[in-house]
């Protein structure tokens, strides 16, 4: 009992101190969408592609919304050793990370709603599987929390963090299939999209949505879930060996 | 302010052996020896760069020791950090807490962190912020606080969950003379209330001043540990007067030493003399035999040997040198 209370203590914290920062809503809400609205307005194709661009603009707002948190959340404590408080606490480094990314992943799954609210004006989603949109948002979430870790564990400066993450997320957004078809990229950037976890998320997300994806859904689920464990278990690995010296 | 109400009880709350830890080219703790009695307050004093923060940080879990072994209450903390945490309370050489939540929030979102309920910790905060003092600053942000105020609530925070033994590093380092005074007697205070206390400071005469058990720390070694009282024991029965003569005049030595032949006399400086016995110096000769000589005294002074002198004795740092963190070969450990 008493770790859950230090577990809902630092979800809390982080959510009030953090999460309806300026710069939270400018990367994880406002960048989103203007990206998505420019490839509506480049598509030329009206409203029906909406409902083609709203995958991408739902893994966007997710990606965005979630590793833009983390480079506050983690590397600036870090920084301001503020974090070392949390070091401190009788709470495992297992639990301590998973309630420093709860809140991320939070933020990150109500971000896709903000693009699938706006889409709902524009068109008809009735055929959209929510059964699968809504596990696959939260896979997204946690998996992009977990990448923003990752990035926050391995830097010192913020600054680091967020350009390290631009550095990811930037060319995740062409290679990930977010906006156009992998078929389209050239064949030798296909082990690089296949390398990066939003790949699969994105096409659940379209395969949920408009009913087109290359995996089968389970195989996305698996190797997403795979990806979580991964970049978590390295993101604590990081921790041990570079701030508990 | 130092008391001899606790001594300790003998069982050790904090036994540290052959601590020892390197970081790449420099060994910043070379095995270390110390036991802290329950209910004790127990110093290290050093210089900056001696080792003190790297030795608070193998002792809390906040780094993991080359070798050695730490026991906290019956609990090893290099095997179960995380269940020696639960026992210990920390507060670093930093005000490291929220900038952006009140002090009251801070308070408690530090008791969070140790479990405790809603209720209780609302009340601690409470409790605490007047305790420091801090009721009026409770629902300002931390990031407004003076360096004293943050300085005193980040020793609250350490102490939200009512640990028996606390670590605290360099307390007052970079806050003003008053704050100082208060953060002394508050840290008196906590441990007339049984708190076991390891405190951390270059300020020869803070430890002088808190600690019953002082150890001195240099270069990641313990040069010397003992009771205050031990530790001034050589300098107890000296009597020491210092004279400063005009125009740097030389001093009669060869009849100072002729009529004052049981004391010590050491040139200090142009003009400048010291004398030092084992029985009280007589002053009335002193001067008839400087007046003699045509010498004009601008200045005679006894002197108090205290810890600094054992300090400086046995470490040969200065304490310019203590206070500026100029050792040489000292790291910023």
């Amino acid at each position: 009992m008493t770790r859950w209370i230090a577990i809902w203590g630092i979800f809390k914290k982080d959510l009030r101190a953090y999460y309806l920062k300026p710069p939270n809503i400018s990367w994880g809400l406002i960048f989103p969408m203007a990206w998505t609205g420019m490839f509506f307005i480049r598509s030329g194709l009206g409203l029906e592609s909406v409902i083609e661009l709203l995958p991408g603009g739902i893994a966007i707002s997710v990606l965005f919304g979630t590793t833009s948190m983390l480079a506050v959340t983690v590397t600036f404590e870090k920084r301001h050793r503020s974090f070392e408080r949390l070091l401190l606490a009788p709470l495992s480094l297992e639990q301590l990370m998973l309630a420093k990314t709860s809140g991320a992943i939070l933020f990150g799954t109500v971000n896709a709603v903000v693009p699938i609210v706006l889409a709902s004006f524009l068109a008809d989603l009735s055929g959209v599987a929510w059964a699968t949109v809504v596990p696959a948002i939260i896979l997204i979430a946690v998996v992009s929390t977990f990448l923003g870790l990752f990035i926050a564990v391995s830097v010192r400066e913020v600054f680091e963090a967020q350009t390290f993450s631009n550095f990811l997320r930037f060319p995740m957004i062409f290679l990930c299939g977010l906006f156009f078809p992998l078929s389209s990229l050239p064949v030798f950037l296909l082990p690089l999209s296949y390398a990066l976890p939003l790949t699969y998320g994105v096409d659940i997300l379209r395969g949920a949505i408009t009913g087109e994806h290359m995996l089968p859904l389970a195989a996305n689920f698996i190797v997403l879930a795979a990806f979580c464990a991964g970049l978590f278990m390295l993101s604590l690995r990081n921790v041990r060996r570079r701030w508990l010296l | 302010m130092h008391s001899q109400r606790n001594a300790g009880t003998g069982e050790a709350a904090v036994c540290v052996r052959d601590l020892a830890k390197r970081f790449q080219d420099v060994i910043a703790v070379d095995g270390v020896d110390f036991d802290i009695g329950r209910g004790e307050l127990f110093g290290l004093l050093g210089p900056n760069g001696a080792g003190k923060t790297t030795t608070i940080n193998l002792l809390t879990g906040l780094a993991k020791p080359d070798r050695g072994r730490i026991n906290i209450a019956g609990v090893d903390a290099v095997s179960n950090p995380k269940a020696a945490q639960h026992l210990i309370g920390v507060v670093p050489d930093e005000s490291n807490l929220y900038p952006e939540l009140s002090g009251r929030d801070n308070l408690r979102f530090c008791g969070a962190l140790y479990g405790m309920r809603k209720r209780h910790r609302d009340a601690r905060a409470r409790e605490l912020l007047s305790r420091f003092g801090l009721e009026e600053a409770a629902e300002r942000s931390f990031s407004t606080y003076s360096k004293g105020m943050k300085r005193k609530l980040t020793i609250a925070a350490g102490i939200v969950h009512n640990p028996s033994i606390l670590f605290l590093d360099e307390p007052t380092t970079g806050i003003d003379v008053a704050s100082a005074r208060q953060i002394r007697q508050l840290i008196a205070d906590l441990y007339h209330s049984g708190t076991t206390i390891l405190l951390t400071t270059h300020y020869i005469e803070e430890a002088e001043r808190l600690c019953q058990r002082i150890a001195f720390i240099v270069h990641g070694k313990i040069v010397k540990l003992d009771t205050l009282e031990a530790l001034l024991q050589p300098v107890k029965g000296q009597h020491i007067v210092q004279v400063l003569l005009s125009d740097n005049a030389l001093p009669p030595t060869e009849e100072l030493r002729r009529v004052f032949h049981d004391v010590t006399l050491e040139s200090t400086g142009p003009g400048a003399l010291r004398l030092s016995a084992s029985s009280p110096l007589q002053i009335g000769p002193l001067v008839n035999l400087l007046e003699r000589h045509s010498l004009q005294i601008l200045e005679m002074r006894t002197v108090r040997l205290s810890l600094e002198d054992v300090f400086v004795d046995v470490t040969g740092i200065e304490r310019t040198a203590m206070n500026a963190g100029q050792v040489e070969g000292g790291q910023s450990t």
